[in-house]
């Protein structure tokens, strides 16, 4: 569903290549992880698919169902299907939280030709989604973000994609800064969210969210290169003895 | 007069195009004492300290540049309030079109009507607060305003009013050029609620002076919207009496000159002063100039000033706000801050934030910023599918929140966030 060829980054300002040739495909209903050493090109892979600016993409390709999306701009690549959720949340000081969500449900739904949601089943379906990942009614009232623990920014990130309903998430980082109840809150509302039409990609340095949400396909991201792509057992490989030796493999 | 050959003839090319009312009554010696004060001040030039930032030539022509009406559909902003409403057409008083002003609690009545009169309460304050403003900075076009006033409404508040008091002012000559002045008294303990809307004409000199008794609560909510052309010096003077409140709110959105300047005296302990302002700008023809001098003379007082302006397309924005302690004013709560957010390089916001403070024990702050829209944000609601300029106008109005949030009537909050958004939509590019 969400197929990346042989894809090259650059960034626009200093002109420094990241992404290397990145190739992965990923299909529907399969989670994907992407492990990879710190600097390695992983986020952003994550900003380049979801068309923050400041990239200059040289070479490859990037189609969502068979639709390019890399000639897309954000709004339009989210109104496709597309959601990141972010390493590090932004703080929108002003911003509503709850008017901040209705209006990207509303916007997406707009774009897709789809009705607005009206205030009442969208409030009361915020409700109940906040209410499994355990954020309190207040939380939604404040700004986005703003004054938000860690671990609350991330799972805020959790409940938005659960609005939005996208058809591939990419989860940067979900976990880091999350302590052991979250993580398994995040976890949860994350496997609530697998179907057999959405695929994810989970950035990750940790076995501990693999343990809960389980890949079908672990791949190694080094220097902007996907250098070895596996099951599971990846992931629990790179726990054990690090990336020298899969670095030292690959070249 | 003392005055350099230059601003002598522009302050005498300008007075020659006035005349003094036909009658004006117990108003005849406060007039002329005024004109006095123009004459020996002369109006402003640009060199003047206090008009660095805005050019004052267009408010003080003979004549004033004329300005296309309104066309737009949208109805006047207070119109769906209850409200006793006051118009204005090109200066001129409206009988028609206004509404009966009989109000439990308020007296209203007219400068025009009631100078005539032997006795009235607005003699003893008529260009009292204005002439008491003059130092330590002149304001000249208040002078000359209480010189050549043609009308203006009186307003004496003695109980808490029913309902606001709405001014409106109607522009439907192009070349325009009205002066009028407002007295306001709210005794003690009462408590009024004023608003105005409206372009008023080509060009508006407008002041209105509050005075606020002991307990006295007085709330203002201006609407400086629909014309583009129009230009407008206007002067809010407020004295403040002991616990006493003064709450003032502004929305600029068009308007090619505006000059809004609050001066605001507390004198007796504990009163309460806000004053704010939200302004958006589009265009290098637009130039709006807030400046605000706020005097501590009392313990225990507080004063807010928050000032918030959006500007694009070559506009430019201007604060000079000051806040004067003066000795003796132990336990001063000021403070003020003044933003703008530039939606592209070419327009611009000038400040000077001042602070003077001769009391040991007080606390002031003031902070002014300028920048431009955090695009990290952006693209973060871009990302949830939010629209670019959605995005832009939801960050636009996240921004002017902390001074529309100085309104105390939610509905009146509500609605002029709602036409901040509506300037907003029509204004994308
Ligand atoms: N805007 C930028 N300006 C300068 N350098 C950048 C910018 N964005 C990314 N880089 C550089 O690109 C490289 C890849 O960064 P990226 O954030 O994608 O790494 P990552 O794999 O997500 O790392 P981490 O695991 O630490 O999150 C790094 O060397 C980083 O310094
Ligand atoms: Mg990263």
């Amino acid at each position: 569903m969400l197929e990346i060829k042989n894809l090259r980054a650059s960034l626009e300002e200093e002109g420094k290549e990241i992404l290397k040739g990145v190739n992965l495909t990923i299909e529907a209903g399969k989670v994907h992880a992407i492990m990879g050493p710190n600097g390695s090109g992983k986020s952003t892979l994550s900003y380049v698919l979801s068309g923050r600016d400041g990239y200059e993409v040289t070479e490859g390709s990037v189609t969502l169902n068979g639709e390019d999306i890399l000639g897309m701009e954000a709004e339009e690549r989210a109104a496709a299907g597309l959601f990141l959720a972010f390493q590090y949340p932004v703080e929108i000081p002003g911003v509503g939280n709850m008017t901040f969500l209705r209006t990207a449900v509303n916007a997406q739904r707009k774009a897709r030709g789809q009705e607005e949601m009206d205030a009442a089943s969208f409030l009361k379906e915020v409700r109940a989604k906040a209410k499994e990942l355990k954020i309190d009614a207040e939380m939604l009232k404040r700004p986005v973000n703003v004054g938000f623990s860690g671990g609350e920014k991330k799972r805020n990130e959790i409940l938005q994609m659960a609005m939005l309903e996208p058809k591939v998430c990419i989860l940067d980082e979900t976990d880091s800064g999350l302590d052991v109840d979250a993580m398994k809150l995040v976890a949860d509302g994350v496997n609530a969210m697998r179907s057999s039409d959405r695929g994810f990609l989970v950035i990750t340095h940790y076995q501990r969210l693999l343990d809960h949400i389980v890949p079908d396909v672990v791949h190694i991201m080094v220097d902007g290169r996907i250098i070895k792509t596996g099951g599971p057992e990846l992931a629990l490989e790179v726990e054990k003895s690090g990336y020298a030796d899969l670095i030292g493999e690959a070249a | 007069m003392g005055l350099p050959q230059a601003k002598l003839t522009a302050t005498e090319a300008r007075l020659a195009a006035l005349d003094m009312p036909k009658a004006p009554g117990w108003s005849s010696l406060a007039r002329a004492a005024a004109l006095a004060r123009v004459e020996s001040m002369g109006l402003p030039g640009r060199r003047d300290e206090y008009w660095r930032f805005t050019d004052p030539a267009e408010l003080l022509a003979p004549a004033p540049v004329p300005a296309a009406l309104f066309r737009g559909e949208d109805k006047p902003v207070f119109d769906d309030m209850d409200r006793v409403k006051l118009v204005f057409v090109d200066g001129v008083f409206d009988a028609e079109a206004s509404d009966d002003p009989a109000l439990a609690g308020v007296e209203i009545s007219r400068l025009a009507e009631a100078q005539a009169l032997d006795i009235h309460w607005a003699a003893d304050l008529y260009g009292v607060l204005e002439a008491r403003a003059q130092e330590p900075v002149e304001r000249p076009f208040a002078a000359l305003n209480t010189a050549f006033a043609t009308d203006g409404v009186l307003i004496r508040a003695t109980g808490r009013a029913e309902k606001p008091v709405n001014l409106v002012y109607l522009h439907h000559s192009e070349s325009s050029d009205a002066v009028l002045h407002h007295v306001i008294k709210v005794e003690a303990g009462a408590d009024l609620t004023v608003l105005e809307n409206g372009p008023a004409a080509a060009r508006f000199n407008k002041v209105m002076e509050v005075d606020i008794a002991d307990g006295g609560a007085f709330h203002h909510v201006r609407v400086q919207g629909r014309d583009h052309e129009r230009r407008a010096a206007t002067h809010l003077f407020a004295r403040l009496g002991r616990e006493s409140t003064f709450k003032s709110f502004t929305m600029t959105a068009n308007g090619a000159l505006t000059r809004n300047e609050c001066i605001i005296e507390l004198t007796g302990d504990d009163a309460v002063a806000h004053v704010a302002g939200a302004c958006v700008g589009d265009g290098s023809d637009f130039h709006h100039d807030d400046t605000v001098f706020i005097t501590h003379d009392a313990e225990r007082c507080e004063s807010r000033q928050v000032f918030k302006k959006v500007l694009k397309n070559g506009a430019t924005g201007v604060f000079q706000g000051k806040i004067l302690v003066q000795p003796g004013a132990q336990k001063t709560d000021g403070y003020q801050i003044s933003q703008s957010l530039l939606l592209d390089e070419d327009s611009q916001f000038l400040a000077k934030p001042e602070l003077e403070i001769y009391a040991d024990d007080v606390a002031c702050s003031h902070g002014s910023t300028s920048g431009a829209i955090d695009e990290t944000a952006l693209f973060y609601l871009r990302s949830r599918g939010v629209p670019r300029s959605e995005a832009v106008d939801l960050m636009v109005l996240s921004f002017l929140a902390e001074a529309i949030e100085e309104i105390e009537a939610e509905a009146i909050r509500e609605e002029i966030t709602e036409r901040l958004a509506q300037w907003l939509a029509r204004h994308r590019r």
